[in-house]
C-alpha cells in the first residue's frame, strides 16, 4: 500500500465518526463543561450571576448540612429503591424464565409494557390511588372504616422509594433474565441429579451465576434512582426534596444557577465514582462467571 | 437377575409418542448404548431413568425397587450431560465435591476422593481451575468425575462425546472404556454415532421412531441388522431386491445373475442385505460396472452400476490390481455373509 492510502485509511474512522462524534460534543460535553464552569460563578439576589471563580457554592454544599441531609437522602432512597427491586425483580425474572411458551411472552409483555408509558403518568397513577383524602385507595379505605386517616405515601420517602421502585422494576428484571439466559438449561437437572433440593438449587447454583446480573441491575436502578426527576418531583414536591429537584429548584425557583449548578456537578461526580467503583469490584468478583 | 429393568416403558407428549414399548434389561457392570437418529426417543428415555421426566405407561426398576417412586435427587444416579453443565463459578473440585457435600461426607473423606475421581480422569493439578478456563475435552473429563465421584448405581451418559473434535472423541472414548472397565459402573449411554456405540458398547439397542429396533453385541447389530433400518444405520449397506424360489430343490435365492441356497423359512420376494467390504469381484454373480473408483489409503471404494441397481464395494488395499472405472465385473459373497428378510410387495 502506497503511504498517501495508508494515511487516507488511517483517517477513514475519523472522518465516518466525525459527525457522532460532534453532535456528542455540542450537546453533552460542552454544556456539561458549561455547567461545572458555572459552578464556580458568583451569584446575588440583585446582582445576578457573575463570571468570576469562586468556591462560595461548594463551600456553601460542603459545610451547611442542608446539602448533606439532602445529598444522604438521594441515596438512601437510591440504596432502598435498587434493594427492592432487587428483592422482588429477581425471583420475578426467575419465575418468568420458568414459564412456558405463551405465558412467557405475555408476561414479559407485562413487565415491559409500563416502559411504553410515561414516568410522570405512572407516577401520577401512584398518586391518584394514594394522594390524601381524594385517593382512590385511601377513600375505600376510609369508607370501609379500615382506615381513619389517608395512608401516609405522598410526601414520604416510603412512598417514594415504592413509587421509583415501580418505575424502574423493568430494569432490573431485563438484566436478571439476560443472567438467566446465559444459564446452562441443564443446570438445574445436573444439580439435582447430584442430591442437591430445590432451596439448595437456588442458594448455590442459580443465585450465584445470575449475581452478576442482579448487580449490573442494581447500577441501572441506582443511578437512575439517584437521579430521578418525576417521580420525586411527583411523590416528594417541594416538601421532600432529593438532589435532583433541588437543582432543579435552584435554577428555577431561587434562579440560583451556580449553585444549582454545582448541586448537579456533584450529583453527577458521586454517581459516576458510585458505579465506576462498584462495576470494578463486580467485575473483579465475578471474572469467572463474566467470561 | 437384571440389575436396571425398563418394562414396557412409554412417554406421550399431548398426542405424540415420543417412546414406546421400550424393554430393556441390563446386567450390573454393563455398557449400553442407545443408538439413533435425532428425535428417535433416546434421550426421552435417558431422562425418564434419570427422573426428568416421567414415563406415561410402563415401570423402571433398579435392583427390583422402583425406580420412578424416587425422587431424581435420592436416585443416585451419575450423569454426564451433553453440555456437561458445569457449575461455572466453582472450581473443578468446587464441581466434583459438590455431590458429596450433599451426601454429608465428611470434609476430608471429601478432599480425598475428589483429589482420587480428579486424577482417574487425568486432571490432576487442574483443582483450582474454573470450568471456563478449560477445554472443551478437560471440561468433559470434570463432568465425568463429577457425576462418577458420588459411586453412582448407573452411570448416564448424554451424548458426552458429540462437542469434541474428531481426535479427542477418539482418545476419550478409549479412556471411557477403560475407565468403565475399572470400577464397573453400569452405563448407558447415548448416542447417534454408530461408530462411538460400537466401539464402547457390550450392547447396542438402535432406536428409530421411539421403538426399540434392535438390541444385541455390536458385532449382531452390524452383520445380522434385524431391519433395514438397523442395516442402514450401522454402516454403509447393499440392499438387494431378490426372490426365494422354494419350487427348486433345494430351494435357491436370486438376485439378477447371482444365486445361492435359499435359508430357511422364507419364500417370494426377499431383500438380501450385504456389507460392501463382504462383496468380491468374481467370475460369476451379480453382474455390473464400476462407475467411480475411489482410493482411501487402507482401501478402495468402488461404487458400482449392477442389474440390481447401484452398489458398494470396498475392497481393502492389499497391493493387487484393482478393477479400472468401466470396466464390467461380477460381484459374489458367501451366503453366511448376507442377511435376508422378507419384502413386501409394492
Amino acid at each position: 500500500m502506497s503511504a498517501v492510502a495508508e494515511e487516507r485509511s488511517a483517517r477513514a474512522p475519523w472522518a465516518l465518526t466525525a459527525p457522532a462524534l460532534m453532535l456528542f460534543v455540542g450537546v453533552l460535553l460542552i454544556p456539561l463543561a458549561m455547567t461545572v464552569m458555572l459552578s464556580f460563578h458568583d451569584w446575588g439576589q440583585y446582582k445576578g450571576i457573575e463570571p468570576v471563580f469562586i468556591l462560595k457554592n461548594w463551600h456553601e454544599i460542603a459545610t451547611d448540612p442542608y446539602y448533606a441531609e439532602m445529598f444522604w437522602r438521594t441515596f438512601r432512597i437510591a440504596i432502598l429503591t435498587t434493594l427492592l427491586t432487587a428483592l422482588l425483580g429477581a425471583p420475578e425474572a426467575y419465575i418468568l424464565n420458568r414459564m412456558s411458551g405463551r405465558w412467557k411472552s405475555f408476561f414479559l409483555l407485562v413487565i415491559l409494557g409500563p416502559l411504553l408509558i410515561s414516568v410522570v403518568a405512572r407516577t401520577l397513577g401512584w398518586a391518584l390511588l394514594f394522594g390524601g383524602n381524594n385517593g382512590l385507595v385511601n377513600k375505600l379505605l376510609m369508607s370501609l372504616g379500615v382506615m381513619r386517616s389517608p395512608i401516609p405515601f405522598m410526601f414520604t420517602e416510603t412512598g417514594m422509594i415504592i413509587a421509583l421502585a415501580h418505575v424502574m422494576m423493568p430494569f432490573m428484571v431485563l438484566s436478571v433474565w439476560a443472567a438467566l439466559q446465559r444459564l446452562d438449561p441443564q443446570i438445574e437437572n445436573a444439580a439435582m441429579s447430584l442430591g442437591a433440593g430445590p432451596a439448595t438449587i437456588i442458594r448455590r447454583i442459580i443465585m450465584p451465576q445470575i449475581m452478576p446480573g442482579v448487580l449490573s441491575g442494581a447500577i441501572i436502578v441506582f443511578s437512575l434512582s439517584a437521579s430521578a426527576f418525576a417521580t420525586p418531583a411527583i411523590i416528594g414536591g417541594r416538601r421532600l426534596k432529593v438532589a435532583a429537584t433541588l437543582a432543579y429548584d435552584e435554577f428555577l425557583n431561587t434562579l440560583n444557577w451556580p449553585l444549582g449548578a454545582a448541586v448537579a456537578t456533584l450529583l453527577l461526580v458521586a454517581l459516576v465514582l458510585i458505579v465506576v467503583g462498584s462495576n470494578a469490584l463486580i467485575e473483579r468478583r465475578y471474572a469467572e462467571v463474566f467470561r | 437377575m437384571a440389575y436396571l429393568e425398563l418394562d414396557r416403558v412409554a412417554k406421550q407428549f399431548g398426542a405424540q409418542t415420543v417412546v414406546d414399548d421400550f424393554s430393556l434389561a441390563v446386567r450390573k457392570g454393563e455398557f449400553i448404548s442407545f443408538l439413533g437418529p435425532s428425535g428417535c426417543g433416546k434421550t426421552t428415555t435417558l431422562q425418564m431413568i434419570a427422573g426428568f421426566l416421567d414415563p406415561t405407561r410402563g415401570a423402571i426398576r433398579l435392583e427390583g425397587k422402583d425406580l420412578t417412586a424416587i425422587h431424581p435427587a435420592k436416585r443416585g444416579l451419575g450423569i454426564v450431560f451433553q453440555s456437561y453443565a458445569l457449575f461455572p463459578h466453582m472450581t473443578a473440585a468446587e464441581n466434583v465435591a459438590f455431590g458429596l457435600e450433599m451426601r454429608n461426607v465428611p470434609r476430608a473423606e471429601r478432599a480425598e476422593r475428589v483429589r482420587a475421581a480428579l486424577a482417574m480422569v487425568g486432571l490432576a493439578g487442574f483443582e483450582d481451575r474454573h470450568p471456563r478456563r478449560m477445554s472443551g475435552g478437560q471440561q468433559q473429563r470434570v463432568a465425568l468425575a463429577r457425576a462418577l465421584v458420588i459411586k453412582p448405581s448407573v452411570l448416564l451418559l448424554d451424548e458426552p462425546l458429540s462437542n469434541l473434535d474428531a481426535k479427542l472423541r477418539e482418545e476419550m472414548q478409549i479412556e471411557l472404556r477403560q475407565i468403565q472397565r475399572t470400577i464397573g459402573t453400569t452405563t448407558i449411554l447415548v448416542t447417534h454415532d454408530q461408530n462411538e456405540a460400537m466401539s464402547l458398547s457390550d450392547r447396542i439397542v438402535v432406536m428409530s421412531q421411539g421403538k426399540i429396533e434392535q438390541i444385541g453385541t455390536p458385532q449382531e447389530t452390524y452383520e445380522k441388522p434385524a431391519s433395514a433400518f438397523v442395516s442402514q444405520f450401522l454402516g454403509k449397506t447393499n440392499d438387494f431386491a431378490a426372490a426365494v424360489d422354494r419350487t427348486a430343490t433345494p430351494a435357491r435365492v436370486t438376485a439378477g445373475s447371482w444365486s445361492a441356497p435359499a435359508p430357511a423359512g422364507l419364500s417370494g420376494p426377499v431383500t438380501v442385505s450385504i456389507r460392501p467390504e463382504r462383496i468380491g469381484f468374481g467370475d460369476a454373480g451379480l453382474s455390473a460396472k464400476i462407475v467411480t473408483r475411489i482410493f482411501q489409503g487402507n482401501h478402495w471404494l468402488f461404487q458400482c452400476d449392477s442389474e440390481c441397481g447401484p452398489a458398494i464395494v470396498i475392497r481393502q488395499n492389499d497391493g493387487k490390481a484393482q478393477p479400472a472405472e468401466g470396466e464390467a465385473v461380477r460381484l459374489a459373497w458367501r451366503p453366511e455373509d448376507m442377511s435376508v428378510r422378507a419384502r413386501a410387495l409394492a
